[in-house]
C-alpha cells in the first residue's frame, strides 16, 4: 500500500557517524554480501569481470572534502543508503503498492512480486537510495537488513543490520529514533544528529553525526603554544643539574 | 493491503552451518564466521569472541565469497610450454609435478644449495617456509620483509626490543594523545578502526602526519600534509624543543635505558664511540655520588647524565645522554631550521612539542597495580605519561627510514611512553632484547651440499664479525643481505633477488622458488625490467639466466606466466593455517594469542594447499627435519600434523595454546594430538591473558619477564633495556674508518662511515639526491585502498566495482599551474620512466606530492579479466617510475636502491615531474602507458560470467 | 536525467493522441467537424493510436511489463496510478464516440457527450501525466509550475496540427482551426521561453552542502565516486548535456515546433494553393520539435541525488 502509515511509533534507523568514518567500504560490502542471499537476492552484478562491472548495492561510499573557512581541506567519508524516510516519496509514487513503509517499525520495503520495474520511486528519492535490478526486473533497496534484525535463527548480538555489525570504526549505529530514550536518540541529541536534505521534505529517519571540531588550535591542548627554556641563562643541559639533586 | 505484504519471513534459516577460521584477505588475521548453506558460503561476518577484531569485519573480509569463488583461481599444477611469459601451460598431475620439483631441489641441494632462491610473499606461514629452507640448507630465504617494513622491524627492535605494527599497539583505552606517522591502511588495520573509534570518543587528540589526506588521516584533529621522507626532521625538531625546554623523563631514562651509560672518548681510536664495560663485560655509568664508574645493573648506581669523565685507564667518557642532547639540541634541528624541508610551519612544531610535554608531564596517569622491576624495587602503581604513537609504512619506505624510526622511538623514550599506561605497548611474544635473538646464518663454513643451515636466515647482527660475507668481504646471499651492501637487513632483500639472479651478482643461482609474489608486477620496482630479467637468456647457451622457476599461487597473476612450475594452492577457506607466536601472532597488548586456519570448504579442483606441498617435498628430499629415522615421512598428515607435532624446541611448537597432552598447558608443553581440535572449538584461536601485575613495563617488570621466560617467548628474564644509543652501528662505523678484525672493502667504506651511526640522523632519501630536485619537484606515493589489499582485490567481482582502475591524485595548486582538470591525460616522469595516466584534483594532499592507490593497475591476460577492464586501460602502477638501483656511483658500483642499514626497498623515495598531455591526444581511445602486451591464459581457466547473481538460501535457484 | 527514448516517445505520441482526441470531441460539440466515416476513422485511428502506441512503449520500458495491471491500484497517492486509471477509462468514452462517428456517422446526443468526456478524460490523462514529473520534488527543474500547463498546451498545439492537416486533406479546411494551431504554438513557446528562463536563474536549495550536511563546516566539493564504473543511479539520473549542446538543441526545438510551423500553417492563409502540403510538412515538423524538447527537459533536468556524485 503507497499510502504512508500516519506515523509509526517506532522508527527503527540507523546513526551514522562522520567524525569516525575512515571510508573503509565494509559496511557497502558487508551489506552487499548478507543481501545477495537475502530478502532481495540475489544483488546481481553485470559484468563483473569485464570493462563496466556494477551491480546493485544498497550502501554507497562516498569522499568529499570540505574546505574550511581557514583554507584547510578536511577529508570526510559519506556513507549512504536508505533514510527510511517517514514522508517517504517512494511509497507515494508507487503505482502497485510494492513499494511501502511498515507501520510496527516503520522500515521502508520492496515487495518484489508486486512491483513493475517502473523506476519511479528511484526518481522520486532525492537521495538515490533504490537501485534497479536489470535482471530481474524490480526495485531493490536497503531493507534494514529486516532478515537479520529479528532473526531467531541467528545468536542476539548478531541482530543488527550487517552494516552496523561489520563496522570497524563503529560509525555506525541501529535502533529506534521514535524512542527519546534509546541509545540512537540521545547519540543524536548529544552529537547534534541531522537529517540529509531537510528542505525536500522526507523526514528522514536516519541521522548524521557531524564531525567533531577539530582540536587544532592554540590553546586546544596546551595554554602556552611553545616550551619555555629550561636553561635560558645559557648552559648546556643546565635544568639536568635540577633534577639530579639525590 | 496486499498479502504478500504480511507474510515476510523474519527468522529466515541463514545457513546449516557456521564454522569459525581466519580471515586470509588482507595480513591482519581477523576472526570470522562463514556461514554454509548446503555447502556454500551464505556469509562471513567477524567472530565477536575473536580477541583481534571483535566481532567487525572490513570490506575486504566482507568481500571473500567473490574471491574464493573468483574465476581467476588455478586449478590445477600447470608445466610452461611456451616462451616464459607467453602464457602456455600444459595441467599435469601432481605427481609430476612434486616429482619435477623435487628433481630439480634435490639437484641443487646436493651440489650447491645456495643455488635455491626460495622466498615467499605474503605468506603468513614463516615459521615452516624458513624452517624448511633451514632444513634443505640454503642461506637464501626471507619473506617480503625487505620490501615491506624491515626498518620498522630493525629500527624498533634494535631500540626498545619490539616494533611498530605487529608487536605493540598504543593504549587506545588510556592514552591521551594520539601521534602518527605515515599509516594508511594496511594489515592490522582493523584494531586501528576500533583504537581510532575510541580515542574520537573519548576526545583524545589525535594528530596525523601524512603527505595524504584519507582514510584514518581524515578522522585526525590535526592532519600535518609532511614533505614525504622528512618525518625524521620533525621527530628530531620535537627532540629539541623537549630537550631545550627540559620535558624529558629523566627517571625513566635512568631506570630503563642506555641514557647513562658512558660512551668511550677517542676519535681516531677503535674503541671510540663503544660502550665504556669492565672485566666482567658490564656496561659502566658515571656514579655522581661515589664519582666512580659503576655498572649499570649495581643497585646503588645515580647516574651523571651529562659531563666528561675519565675513567681509571684514563680514557675519555661522556655518557650517551649528553651525546644525544648535544646532537639534537643543535640549531640544525630547530622548528625554524626544518620548516621548510619538512613543510611544516615552524609554530606548529613548537606547539605539538608544547602538546606532547603538557600530556606527558602534566597529564600523568596512574593505575593502582603494584609492581616489581629487576633491579627488586617495588612500585606501588603504575604511572604512565600517556603519549601513544604508531607509525608504519610512510617511514618504512624510504632510505632515510630505520633512522627515522629510531628517532621516533627515541621520542617515545624521551617522553618516558613506552609501555606505560597511555603509552606504547608491547605484544606478546615481544618485547625481546635485539642482543637475545639470533643472529643470521649463511656464513661460508656454514652453508654445505645436504646438510642445513645450522641456524635461521634471518636475524639480529650486534657488529660487522656477524656479516654473511665470502672471502673476498662479498655478499653470500643472493640478494645481499647483511653484506656491506645492507648490514642489517634482518628481513632480507627480496625485491633485489631476480636482478641480482639475472646479473649472477654475486652470484647465478640453479633455482628460484617463490610463493605468493607477484614480482613480475606490482611487487618489483620497474617491472619490465624484472619481467626482462625473468625471461633473460644467456648468450652463449641460449638458456634462462634464471634456468628453473617454481611458483606458488592461488590465482592466476601476473608472475605466473614467468614461472616454469606452477603449484596451484588453496584459497584461504580451503586450508590449514597457523599465525604462528613463532611468526607474527595475533597477540594484543592485554593477551597473548595465536590462530589458525581449518578448511570450512572443500575445493572444488585439483589444488592444494602450499604449506602441504613444501612438507610433502621436504619428505620427498630427506629434510632432516621432515623424515623419521626409517625415511618416511615426519608428517604425513602434512601441515596439519606439522602444526601439531611439530616442535622447534623441547616443549615449544607453531601453536602455543592447548599443549600438553591433557591440553591444559600453555607456551610450553607436549604436543596435543587433539590442539586442532582444541582450537576449533575455542573459535580457532587461543587466548592467555597476561596478568594484570605484568601489564606494563614489561621490558623491566618481572612479573612480565617470568611469565614470558615461562611461555617460551624469551630464554630468560634478562630484562631489555632500550637502546637510545645503538653500539652495533657504531661499530659499523668503525669498521669503516678501518678499525677491527671485519673492515669493508674500499667501496663501501664511505657509505657505512656516513649512515651508521648510533644515533638517529636524518640525510636526504638517496633517490631524492639522485636527481636535480628542480627538474624532478615533486614526490610519487601510493596507498593501499582499504578495499583492496596489494594485487589480490581486481579479480574480485564486489571490490574491483570499488576500484577498478585508479587516478593520480594531484594537489589543486599543482593541477591549476599545468591547467590539468580532473580526469585529464598528464605525463608522470621520474630519472628512470614515464606513465601516462589519469588525474584527479585533491586539496588534502602535501602540495609537492602526488599519489595513487596502490597496486590496481593490471596487465591484461591476468586476473581472468575482460581484455578491455579498466584496470589494463587506464589502472596504472608507478612502480615503472622507480629504478631498483641507484645511479652508478663514484666506484662504479650500484646499490640497490634501498636503505644503507636494512636494504629496505625505498619506493617512496622516488621524484617525479608532471605535464599535462596535450589535448589533442586525449581522446576516447586514449589509455594508460607502458602498456604491456596481454599475456596469455590456460585454457583451462573457467569461463567468467557476464552476470553474477549470488544467492545461498533455501529455495533460491 | 537520463532522456529514454520509450519515456519521449510516450509523452509526445500520446500527448499528441490525447491532444487530437480532446478537440474532436469539443470541436465535434461546436458541430465543426465532417462527420464523415473516413474522416472520423482516420481521427480515431490516428490518436487512438498514437495513444495506445504511447502507453504501449511506456509499460515496454517496464521490468515487468505483465504486471502493468497492478499499476491502477494506487490512486490515492501515485500520479502514473492515477494516469493508468484514467488513461483506461478514457477509452470507454472514446471507443463509444469513435463508434458513432465511424459506423453511424451519428456524432450527437449521447455520441456527442461520448464526445464530451473523452476531451475530459483526455485531458486530464495529460494532466496526469504531466504531474508523474511535476511531483517529483527530487527532480526541482520539474517542480516547476508551468509544467502540467507545457504538457497541455504541448497536447493542445500537435493534436490540433493533426487536426489542421486532416481537414486540408479531407478538403473541409476551418481557418478558425489553423488560427487555433498558430494560437497554441505561440502559447506553447512563450511558456517554454519563461521555462527555460526560470531553470536557467534558478537557485538550487538542494547542494552538495544540504545533500551532506556539512556545509556548516566549510564549502564541500567531490572527491572520489562510490564505485569506479557507472552503477544505475548515475545512469538513470546523472545523464549530462553540456550547455553549448542544450542551447543548439533549444534553438532546434524552437525552429522545429513553433517557427517552421507557424510559417507553414501561416502560408495556408497567404497561398491556399500550397496549404495542404505545408500543413502536412507541419507535423512532423512539429514533431520532431516537440521530441527535441521533451529530450531537453529530461535532459537538462538535474536529480538532486547527483549532488552526491558531481558536487
Amino acid at each position: 500500500m503507497t499510502d504512508l502509515p500516519q506515523s509509526t511509533n517506532t522508527k527503527l534507523g540507523l546513526v551514522i557517524d562522520l567524525d569516525i568514518c575512515v571510508g573503509c567500504h565494509a559496511c557497502a560490502v558487508n551489506c552487499k554480501e548478507w543481501n545477495t542471499s537475502g530478502y532481495h537476492a540475489p544483488l546481481t552484478d553485470t559484468d563483473p569481470y569485464g570493462a563496466d562491472p556494477t551491480g546493485v548495492w544498497f550502501n554507497r561510499i562516498h569522499s568529499y572534502e570540505v574546505e574550511r573557512p581557514t583554507g584547510e581541506s578536511q577529508t570526510v567519508y559519506f556513507p549512504k543508503s536508505c533514510l527510511h524516510c517517514e514522508d517517504a516519496p517512494c511509497v507515494t509514487v508507487c503505482p502497485t503498492g510494492a513499494s511501502y513503509k511498515r507501520s510496527e517499525d516503520g522500515i521502508v520495503l520492496v515487495d518484489e512480486d508486486m512491483c513493475i520495474g517502473c523506476k519511479l520511486c528511484s526518481w522520486s528519492c532525492p537521495y538515490g537510495a533504490r537501485e534497479y535490478d536489470a535482471f530481474e526486473g524490480v526495485m531493490k533497496k536497503c531493507t534494514l537488513c529486516i532478515d537479520k534484525i529479528y532473526n531467531e535463527n541467528l545468536p542476539e548480538e548478531s541482530r543488527q543490520p550487517a552494516c552496523v555489525s561489520t563496522c570497524p570504526a563503529n560509525a555506525r549505529h541501529f535502533g529506534d529514533l521514535g524512542d527519546p530514550n534509546s541509545d540512537v536518540s540521545k547519540m543524536v541529541k548529544a552529537r547534534g544528529g541531522y537529517d540529509l536534505m531537510p528542505e525536500q521534505g522526507t523526514k528522514p529517519v536516519n541521522k548524521y553525526l557531524p564531525p567533531r571540531t577539530r582540536q587544532m588550535e592554540p590553546g586546544d591542548i596546551t595554554k602556552k603554544s611553545k616550551l619555555e627554556d629550561a636553561s635560558p641563562d645559557g648552559g648546556f643541559l643546565g635544568w639536568l643539574d635540577k633534577v639530579l639533586t639525590d | 493491503m496486499a498479502a504478500s505484504q504480511q507474510s515476510i519471513d523474519i527468522s529466515p534459516i541463514v545457513s546449516d552451518k557456521v564454522d569459525t577460521t581466519t580471515c586470509y584477505m588482507c595480513a591482519c588475521r581477523c576472526g570470522i564466521k562463514v556461514h554454509l548453506l548446503d555447502g556454500k558460503i551464505r556469509y562471513i561476518e567477524g567472530n565477536p569472541d575473536h580477541p583481534v577484531n571483535k566481532g567487525v569485519l572490513c570490506a575486504k573480509g566482507s568481500a571473500g565469497i567473490m574471491q574464493h569463488y573468483s574465476p581467476a583461481r588455478l586449478s590445477k599444477p600447470l608445466k610452461r610450454v611456451g616462451e616464459r611469459g607467453a602464457g602456455e601451460f600444459k595441467e599435469i598431475e601432481w605427481n609430476e609435478a612434486l616429482e619435477i620439483a623435487t628433481s630439480w631441489l634435490a639437484s641443487v641441494r646436493a651440489t650447491d644449495p645456495k643455488r635455491l632462491a626460495f622466498f615467499t610473499g605474503r605468506d603468513q606461514s614463516q615459521a615452516l617456509t624458513s624452517w624448511w629452507a633451514q632444513q634443505f640448507g640454503t642461506p637464501n630465504y626471507a619473506a617480503h620483509g625487505g620490501f615491506c617494513s624491515v626498518n620498522m622491524a630493525t629500527g624498533g627492535i634494535y631500540t626498545f626490543g619490539s616494533a611498530f605494527w605487529e608487536f605493540s599497539e598504543p593504549d587506545w583505552s588510556n592514552t591521551k594523545y594520539f601521534l602518527m606517522f605515515g599509516v594508511a591502511e594496511d594489515h592490522d588495520s582493523n584494531p586501528i578502526k576500533m583504537g581510532l573509534s575510541k580515542l574520537k570518543n573519548r576526545g583524545v587528540k589525535y594528530v596525523s602526519v601524512n603527505p595524504v589526506q584519507t582514510g584514518y588521516s581524515a578522522i585526525a584533529d590535526e592532519w600535518i600534509g609532511i614533505t614525504p621522507g622528512t618525518d625524521g626532521l620533525f621527530v628530531m625538531s620535537l627532540m629539541h624543543e623537549l630537550l631545550r625546554a627540559g620535558k624529558i623523563d629523566v627517571d625513566y631514562l635512568i631506570r630503563y635505558t642506555n641514557a647513562p651509560y658512558l660512551i668511550v672518548e677517542n676519535p681516531g681510536g677503535s674503541d671510540h664511540g663503544l660502550f665504556v664495560r669492565d672485566g666482567d663485560g658490564q656496561e659502566l655509568c658515571w656514579d655522581r655520588v661515589t664519582n666512580q664508574a659503576l655498572p649499570f645493573k649495581d643497585p646503588v648506581l645515580k647516574p651523571e647524565m651529562k659531563g666528561t669523565f675519565i675513567l681509571p685507564d684514563g680514557r675519555k667518557a661522556r655518557p650517551v645522554f649528553e651525546l644525544l642532547a648535544e646532537r639534537y639540541l643543535d640549531n640544525q634541528y630547530s622548528p625554524d631550521a626544518v620548516a621548510h624541508q619538512t613543510g611544516i610551519d615552524a609554530d606548529t612544531i613548537r606547539r605539538i612539542a608544547a602538546e606532547l610535554a603538557e600530556v606527558a608531564f602534566e597529564q600523568e596517569i596512574t593505575l593502582d597495580q603494584p609492581w616489581t622491576d629487576w633491579r627488586g624495587q617495588h612500585h606501588e602503581k603504575m604511572v604512565g605519561r600517556p603519549v601513544a604513537m604508531h607509525a608504519m609504512r610512510g617511514i618504512s619506505a624510504h632510505s632515510n627510514g630505520f633512522h627515522t624510526c629510531r628517532a621516533i622511538h627515541v621520542l617515545q623514550i624521551l617522553l618516558g611512553s613506552i609501555d606505560c599506561p597511555g603509552g606504547l605497548r608491547y605484544k606478546a611474544p615481544y618485547p625481546k632484547g635485539f642482543n637475545s635473538l639470533p643472529k643470521p646464518t649463511g656464513k661460508p663454513n656454514q652453508i654445505m651440499p645436504n646438510t642445513p643451515l645450522p641456524g635461521p636466515h634471518l636475524g639480529f647482527v650486534q657488529g660487522p664479525e656477524d656479516l654473511l660475507l665470502n672471502e673476498d668481504g662479498g655478499p653470500m646471499r643472493i640478494d645481499k643481505a647483511f653484506s656491506w651492501d645492507a648490514p642489517m637487513a634482518s628481513h632480507g632483500m627480496m625485491h633485489s633477488v631476480i636482478g641480482n639472479a639475472a646479473k649472477g651478482d654475486p652470484y647465478k643461482i640453479d633455482l628460484l622458488f617463490m610463493y605468493m609474489a607477484n614480482m613480475a608486477w606490482n611487487s618489483s620496482m620497474n617491472t619490465s625490467e624484472t619481467i626482462d630479467m625473468l625471461t633473460a637468456k644467456d648468450e652463449g647457451t641460449g638458456e634462462y639466466r634464471i634456468p628453473q622457476i617454481i611458483y606458488s599461487d592461488a590465482f592466476y597473476s601476473e608472475t605466473v606466466p614467468y614461472a616454469d612450475l606452477i603449484l596451484p594452492d588453496t584459497t584461504y577457506l580451503e586450508r590449514w593455517d597457523c599465525i604462528s607466536m613463532l611468526d607474527r601472532p595475533i597477540s594484543d597488548a592485554e593477551g597473548a594469542a595465536d590462530a589458525i586456519r581449518h578448511p570450512v570448504v572443500e575445493p572444488d579442483r585439483d589444488v592444494r594447499p602450499f604449506q602441504d606441498v613444501l612438507i610433502d617435498l621436504g619428505a620427498r628430499l630427506g629434510l632432516p627435519g621432515l623424515i623419521k629415522e626409517d625415511g618416511q615421512s615426519r608428517y604425513p598428515g602434512g601441515y596439519k600434523d606439522y602444526i601439531t607435532n611439530h616442535e622447534r624446541t623441547p616443549g615449544v611448537g607453531s601453536l602455543a595454546g592447548f599443549r600438553g597432552l591433557d591440553g591444559a598447558k600453555k607456551g610450553k608443553g607436549e604436543p596435543n594430538p587433539n590442539q586442532l581440535d582444541e582450537y576449533i572449538k575455542n573459535g580457532c584461536f587461543w587466548y592467555d591473558k597476561i596478568p594484570e601485575e605484568a601489564s606494563y613495563y614489561r621490558h623491566a617488570n618481572v612479573a612480565y619477564l617470568d611469565y614470558a621466560a615461562k611461555m617460551g617467548f624469551i630464554k630468560d628474564t634478562t630484562p631489555i633495556i632500550f637502546n637510545l644509543y645503538s653500539e652495533p652501528q657504531q661499530k659499523f662505523k668503525l669498521a669503516a674508518q678501518g678499525h677491527g678484525d671485519h673492515v669493508p672493502p674500499d667501496h663501501h667504506k664511505e657509505r657505512i662511515n656516513k649512515y651508521f651511526d648510533p644515533l638517529p640522523i636524518w640525510y636526504e632519501p638517496f633517490d631524492q639526491a639522485a636527481v636535480d630536485i628542480t627538474e624532478y619537484p615533486l614526490h610519487a606515493l601510493t596507498q593501499r585502498p582499504a578495499a583492496m589489499y596489494h594485487s589480490w582485490g581486481s579479480q574480485n567481482a564486489w571490490l574491483r566495482q570499488i576500484h577498478g582502475t585508479n587516478r593520480l591524485y594531484i594537489p589543486e595548486p599543482l593541477a591549476a599551474h599545468h591547467d590539468i582538470n580532473n580526469e585529464d591525460w598528464v605525463y608522470l616522469s621520474s630519472r628512470k620512466g614515464k606513465i601516462k595516466v589519469r588525474a584527479t584534483i585533491m586539496r588534502g594532499v602535501n602540495s609537492k606530492t602526488v599519489w595513487t592507490w596502490n597496486a590496481i593497475g593490471k596487465r591484461a591476460g591476468a586476473w581472468n579479466l575482460d581484455e578491455d577492464s579498466k584496470e589494463f586501460t587506464e589502472g596504472f602502477l608507478l612502480n615503472h617510475l622507480i629504478d631498483d638501483q641507484l645511479p652508478t656511483n663514484e666506484h662504479n658500483y650500484n646499490y640497490s636502491n634501498s636503505d644503507p642499514i636494512t636494504g629496505q626497498a625505498a619506493w617512496f623515495d622516488v621524484r617525479v615531474k608532471i605535464e599535462k598531455v596535450p589535448s589533442k591526444e586525449q581522446t576516447a581511445k586514449t589509455v594508460s602507458t607502458p602498456h604491456f602486451d596481454k599475456i596469455n591464459q590456460p585454457p583451462t581457466m573457467p569461463n567468467r560470467p557476464s552476470i553474477i547473481g549470488y544467492a545461498v538460501k533455501k529455495g533460491a535457484s | 536525467m537520463n532522456p529514454a527514448y520509450s519515456v519521449i516517445f510516450f509523452t509526445t505520441a500520446s500527448g499528441a493522441g490525447y491532444g487530437l482526441l480532446a478537440l474532436m470531441g469539443i470541436l465535434n460539440a461546436g458541430g465543426y467537424l465532417p462527420v464523415d466515416k473516413w474522416f472520423g476513422l482516420t481521427g480515431f485511428i490516428i490518436s487512438l493510436g498514437l495513444i495506445t502506441l504511447g502507453l504501449l512503449s511506456s509499460t515496454f520500458h517496464l521490468g515487468h511489463p505483465e504486471r502493468a495491471w497492478r499499476a491502477l491500484s494506487q490512486w490515492k497517492t501515485s500520479w502514473l496510478s492515477r494516469e493508468g486509471i484514467i488513461a483506461v477509462l478514457t477509452y470507454i468514452p472514446s471507443i463509444l464516440f469513435a463508434i458513432g462517428w465511424v459506423f453511424f456517422q451519428k456524432t450527437t446526443d449521447t455520441y456527442m457527450v461520448m464526445g464530451l468526456i473523452s476531451s475530459i478524460g483526455a485531458a486530464i490523462t495529460v494532466y496526469c501525466t504531466s504531474m508523474i514529473y511535476a511531483s517529483l520534488k527530487a527532480i526541482p527543474a520539474w517542480t516547476h509550475n508551468l509544467v502540467p500547463p507545457i504538457y497541455l498546451v504541448f497536447s493542445l498545439a500537435t493534436g490540433g496540427l493533426i487536426l489542421n492537416a486532416m481537414l486540408h486533406v479531407y478538403d473541409a479546411p476551418i481557418k478558425d482551426i489553423s488560427i487555433f494551431c498558430l494560437l497554441t504554438l505561440a502559447l506553447a513557446l512563450v511558456l517554454k521561453l519563461k521555462y527555460w528562463k526560470d531553470i536557467d536563474a534558478a537557485p538550487r536549495k538542494t547542494d552538495l552542502a544540504s545533500a551532506t550536511g556539512l556545509g556548516d563546516i566549510g564549502t564541500v566539493r567531490v572527491l572520489d565516486k562510490p564505485n569506479t564504473s557507472e552503477n544505475y543511479l548515475q545512469q538513470e539520473m546523472g545523464f549530462r548535456v553540456a550547455r553549448k549542446h542544450a542551447e543548439k538543441l533549444r534553438r532546434i526545438a524552437i525552429t522545429t515546433f513553433f517557427i517552421l510551423p507557424t510559417i507553414l500553417v501561416s502560408v495556408t492563409f497567404l497561398v491556399p494553393d500550397l496549404a495542404l502540403a505545408t500543413t502536412l510538412i507541419a507535423v512532423p515538423a512539429a514533431s520532431i520539435g516537440i521530441a527535441t524538447e521533451r529530450w531537453l527537459f529530461f535532459a537538462e533536468a538535474k536529480h538532486v541525488m547527483m549532488s552526491y556524485y558531481e558536487g
